[in-house]
């Protein structure tokens, strides 16, 4: 069948105006990074400096605390999105397959967590965590982010879980597992590519997480990179160079992320498993 | 192999009844065949035995022991789905031999036994592959494969062969049967088919509105069905009913024709009941006897006729080898011999 080439056309070319539109950001900060400070505000508004320089990654790598603050966000961020996932799979296996009391009150509980302006619990859990010691700590902040983080990855992996058909834990329940071990070796790696965006979503959430790491973390020891960037900052000026370096960087950890998770992410594991 | 008791077995959830007490008794080796429209309760029922539905009340015996309160993996039985359920990141060999590992069992007794369900069925060259890699006879078998590897107390299973199309359909019926007569394992088998009922059973159990309705032989059910819903559920076509009255050894039709009956059953004259009749059995009258019957529709089949009529204003079907009757005009003339009149009374139950 031939098809007409001008709608062809005009397809591709709406998605490459809309890629060129969410990539010109990132496009913008790489441009920035490796601009000579002498030329950012000498040379108009060009794509492309005259000249680039390494300059703001050495120093930012040298001179500054953002290896600090890189490792913490690491381990921030990666303790987060594992215990949120672990957790959330647990949960949200219960949600899709068990009928219990009080279930659609959970439920409602969840939901209602989410409806919150972050904000408003800025103070509550300051109070709650200072004395448990746990402010200006990456702990506390792991705390915080998984709370904040499970219900929405429940219902994530709850969905997941709903489309893996029952059929199969029966089968293996009848083949001699149990109602775990059928969770463990045949609902588990099924549900890959959900635990691989439920990681993947999470992840980035406590990786450019702001506000709670901001109020909770003072001095550089225990600060986040969102908060390390905002030491570029100072009173009368902002070192858009090395900011923009640290950015580039910051970035670096969750692209690796999600090159590796993308093949879960798009492959569909259950076909075959039943007729479809 | 087991056998397997059925009492006064009972199903609801929350207030909605769904089972009403049902009795079966399964004898070794013998195969069952649980059948009835959708809703009836067939499949919970195999569920239940199971151990996938909570029992309500009654109980179920496998081998002699209780086990309404055992779970699923310590009842020793296997089961096929409808949909399969293969396990889709395991290779054929791997679903089938899932069971076994379960229970370590030791590796080559593990790889003699996959080796021999999987010869049985035809699967040698694709027991490396996924399942997604298989057409779908291909994975029916790797299903059956999967119930075959360890000896079970019982196979059940559940519509195993509604997905496939007709043709496959038939060949797996035949291999099933052959099966069953290897292994001679006590089998349960649901299914709406009423084909697969008849040919695969020893004995059917109708089910409807979950109740059971009559436990026999494929062709007791299909001679003397016991009441008008396996009646009307037995037979393809269905069976033809006919409002009537009892006139003294006769039955008179709602047009007054009375036809004579070879047995003289208990009842008085004018009492209203059901005749039946199959549609094979109704006899063409060519010589313009037997009653008149417009003819509505003619449906060739290949091997036979089915003939739609309207009979006293009523939808009535013929089911005739006879290609002669391609050629019937608007009406014809129908007799019903007596040997093959079914009775029924007011409360639906079989009289003669």
């Amino acid at each position: 069948m031939k098809r007409s080439v001008l709608p062809t056309i005009a397809h591709r070319l709406a998605i490459l105006c809309y890629i060129a539109f969410a990539l010109f950001p990132l496009f913008w900060l790489l441009k920035v990074s490796v601009t000579p400070n002498d030329l950012l505000y000498s040379e108009g508004v060009r794509l492309w400096p005259s000249r680039t320089t390494w300059e703001h990654y050495a120093f930012v790598l040298q001179h500054s605390a953002f290896p600090t603050f890189f490792k913490n966000s690491v381990i921030v961020a990666a303790s987060t999105a594992v215990v949120v996932t672990i957790c959330a799979s647990l949960s949200g296996y219960a949600l899709s397959r068990f009928s219990f009391r009080a279930k659609y009150l959970i439920v409602a509980l969840m939901l209602l967590t989410q409806m919150f302006p972050l904000v408003m619990l800025v103070a509550p859990i300051f109070k709650i965590l200072s004395p448990l010691g746990l402010t200006n700590s990456l702990t506390g902040l792991v705390i915080v982010y998984t709370a904040f983080n499970v219900p929405f990855a429940t219902f994530l992996m709850q969905s997941f879980f709903d489309g893996i058909p029952k059929d199969l834990e029966e089968a293996a329940m009848i083949d001699g597992a149990t109602k775990f071990i059928a969770f463990r070796q045949i609902i588990l790696p099924l549900t890959l590519p959900g635990i691989a965006a439920t990681l993947g979503f999470v992840f980035t959430a406590a990786w450019s997480e702001l506000l709670f790491a901001l109020m909770l973390i003072n001095g550089n020891s225990a600060a986040t990179f969102p908060v390390g960037l905002l030491t570029f900052v100072s009173k009368f000026s902002v070192d858009f160079g090395q900011m923009m370096a640290a950015g580039v960087m910051a970035l670096i950890p969750a692209a690796l992320f999600f090159l590796l998770i993308q093949r879960y992410l798009v492959q569909g594991l259950t076909a075959g498993a039943v007729k479809g | 192999m087991a056998s397997i008791q059925i009492e006064k077995l009972e199903k609801s959830y929350g207030h909605v009844s769904v089972l009403h007490g049902v009795d079966l008794d399964i004898a070794d080796g013998e195969f069952i065949v649980l059948v009835g429209p959708s809703g009836c309760g067939k499949s919970t029922l195999l569920r239940m035995i199971a151990g996938l539905e909570d029992v309500s009340s009654g109980e179920i015996r496998i081998a002699g022991n209780r086990v309404n309160d055992l779970h699923p993996k310590d009842r020793d039985i296997a089961m096929v789905f409808q949909s399969y359920a293969l396990y889709p990141h395991m290779t054929v060999a791997q679903n089938m031999s899932y069971s076994l590992r379960l229970r370590n069992i030791a590796k080559d007794t593990i790889g003699a036994a996959v080796a021999a369900a999987a010869s049985k069925l035809g699967l040698d060259p694709l027991l490396e592959r996924r399942p997604k890699a298989l057409s779908g006879g291909q994975r029916q078998r790797v299903a059956m494969g999967r119930a075959i590897v360890r000896q079970p107390k019982a196979f059940l299973f559940d519509e195993p062969l509604s997905n496939l199309d007709a043709r496959l359909r038939e060949q797996m019926r035949a291999e099933i049967k052959k099966m069953h007569g290897d292994l001679k394992a006590t089998s349960i088998y649901v299914t709406h088919d009423q084909i697969e009922a008849m040919t695969l059973a020893d004995r059917i159990v109708a089910m409807h509105g979950g109740v059971v309705q009559q436990i026999g032989s494929p062709l007791e059910l299909y001679d003397r069905p016991a009441n008008l819903f396996v009646a009307g559920f037995i037979g393809s076509p269905g069976m033809n009913f006919l409002a009537s009255t009892y006139a003294g050894g006769s039955v008179r039709l709602a047009d007054g024709t009375l036809i004579a009956l070879e047995t003289v059953p208990a009842l008085a004259d004018g009492e209203s009941i059901t005749l039946g009749i199959r549609p094979e059995h109704v006899v063409i009258a060519n010589d313009g006897s037997g009653m008149r019957a417009a003819v509505e529709l003619v449906e060739p089949t290949g091997f036979g006729i089915i003939l739609h009529l309207s009979l006293h204003g009523l939808p009535f079907k013929i089911f005739t080898l006879d290609r002669e009757a391609l050629n019937s005009g608007k009406e014809i003339g129908v007799r019903f011999p007596a040997q093959y009149l079914h009775l029924f009374g007011t409360d639906e139950q079989r009289i003669a």
